[in-house]
């Protein structure tokens, strides 16, 4: 009985503590994204647009991006450092240049965080600044 | 409760569809090209100032910071250059010789600085002589404030008139809805100084209170292109709208050029920020792009190297990655062509003192236009 009451008790302890940090990475995921949104106004929708809708054959979008999606630290390195050479974009191939827009790395895993939580797209796992960090040209 | 829901309907309608008067002339394919593109400086990335010195040499801003100086057909990096701010939009911008710079040796730079108060930065006016492989005597003339992290707007071109005043630009800053019309504030304007830096006593706003006595004009949006025109003297800049809007002005003493008051324009999102496209006591354009080209660097065609071209103006095409040549009568533009459509975003575009144009694309290099056989 003891044995049984500490398992539950063990047990709810347990999740109460997974769940609140969960809770608190929902929250750091929400304000990241929130800060991210700023700077993408600032820095990237004049070629990706309001929506991420990018343009046809010259910027890619960023809604609905296979590529987004399944290449997080390449997208990382491309915000962080500039990007240039072709890029295949939900079966199109695009061949324009992004310069390196001066962020810090906190600013990069915002808005990685914002345009990986819009427009179709989902990613639960945060982008910290510290993952930021690590990426090397 | 039906009329409500047409009235909600209506107005949404009008709020998020804005209806854009488009340009009425539109930019043509070239019937006949009697000009091609040879390269002359490969491999650069975002070449945005050049100019020549009296040797044939060339001098280059790349927006990441360096000072190429191209002789012989090489690349040499000058040391000395200033300390670059890159954030966005803002780098190492325009680069001018003075008009006496042979008996002189001043060179004038702009570039985002982070000098001064505050977090960011915002755009620096300097002048500087070369000796040997580096810059000397670096001094800065001009620092707009206040800094910002904001990565938008930072202009800027460098350009001086016949009579050896000094014009430079500084875009809104992304604060548009405070800086531009405020002329006790920088941004959004266009500077007039003595070639030393000090102000003309008489600027417009020479003895008005508070004022930034360096502006000349203001209600700017983002002037990335800046000429005198060889034909009359006067200052001419092409600027950046927002979605639509981009616009030719020829600057005069003063003025206010109505952004973002009046605008053809509108938001990225697609919504208005403005209903009214112009207004007593702010200055229409002298052409405006409606969709935007988004222009850069500017030239207009007086040497006797392009008899086709003589008097028309040459704008870069940064979004849709061409030449724009635009035909002029009385002041009107009445054609416009898309030269070598597809080079890449065309950067700056000037007429050099051999009399050639040269044209400045990012990720490709600088080419000279000459005649094709």
């Amino acid at each position: 009985m003891k044995k049984t009451y500490l398992l539950s008790l063990f047990t709810v302890l347990t999740v109460t503590v997974v769940s609140s940090q969960n809770s608190n990475q929902d929250t750091l995921l929400k304000e990241s994204i929130e800060r991210g949104s700023d700077i993408y106004t600032d820095f990237c929708i004049n070629c990706h647009m309001p929506n991420g809708e990018g343009m046809e054959n010259v910027y890619p979008p960023l809604a609905n991006s296979d590529y987004l999606m399944k290449n997080r630290e390449a997208s990382i390195r491309g915000i962080k450092f500039g990007q240039e050479g072709e890029l295949v974009v939900n079966g199109v191939t695009y061949n324009s240049v992004m310069a390196p827009m001066g962020l810090s790395d906190d600013e990069v895993a915002d808005v990685m965080n914002y345009i990986s939580n819009n427009w179709g797209n989902k990613s639960d796992d945060i982008v910290t600044e510290e993952e930021v960090s690590n990426i090397k040209k | 409760m039906k009329k409500l829901n047409i009235l909600l309907i209506a107005f949404i309608t009008f709020t998020t569809c804005a209806q854009q008067k488009e340009s009425e002339v539109k930019a043509e394919d070239p019937v006949n090209v009697n000009y091609t593109t040879q390269m002359v400086v490969p491999d650069l990335s975002i070449p945005w100032g050049m100019t020549f010195l009296p040797d044939g040499s060339m001098l280059i801003t790349e927006k990441s910071g360096d000072l190429i100086h191209f002789k012989n057909g090489e690349k040499i990096n000058i040391e000395g250059a200033p300390d670059v701010y890159v954030r966005g939009q803002g780098g190492f911008l325009d680069i001018r010789l003075h008009p006496d710079y042979v008996n002189n040796g001043w060179i004038y730079m702009t570039h985002g600085s982070s000098e001064g108060e505050g977090d960011g930065g915002n755009t620096a006016l300097i002048r500087a002589k070369l000796n040997g492989n580096a810059l000397v005597d670096t001094e800065v003339l001009y620092k707009a404030e206040p800094n910002t992290k904001k990565g938008q707007h930072w202009g800027s071109r460098i350009e001086f008139d016949n009579q050896g005043y000094l014009y430079f630009s500084v875009g809104d800053r992304g604060n548009r809805d405070v800086n531009p019309q405020d002329i006790t504030r920088d941004g959004g304007k266009i500077y007039r100084l003595n070639d030393d830096g000090s102000i003309p006593q008489d600027n417009p706003f020479v003895g008005t209170e508070n004022a930034k006595t360096a502006i000349y004009s203001y209600g700017h949006r983002n002037p990335q292109g800046m000429v005198k025109n060889p034909f009359t003297g006067a200052i001419w800049v092409n600027e950046h709208g927002p979605q639509g809007g981009d616009e030719i002005n020829v600057v005069e003493k003063g003025n206010n050029y109505g952004w973002p008051v009046i605008s053809y324009g509108i938001n990225y999102s697609g919504t208005t920020f403005t209903d009214i496209t112009e207004k007593e006591g702010m200055e229409q354009p002298l052409f405006y792009w409606v969709p935007s080209i988004a222009p850069s660097g500017m030239a207009i065609v007086s040497s006797d190297k392009y008899p086709d071209w003589k008097g028309n103006v040459l704008v870069g095409s940064l979004k849709f990655k061409y030449l724009e040549r635009l035909i002029l009568e009385n002041n009107e533009v009445v054609k416009r062509e898309k030269l070598f459509e597809g080079i890449g975003r065309v950067r700056n575009v000037i007429q050099a003192p051999d009399g050639y144009i040269y044209v400045a694309v990012e990720n490709h290099g600088i080419v000279r236009i000459a005649p094709e056989n």
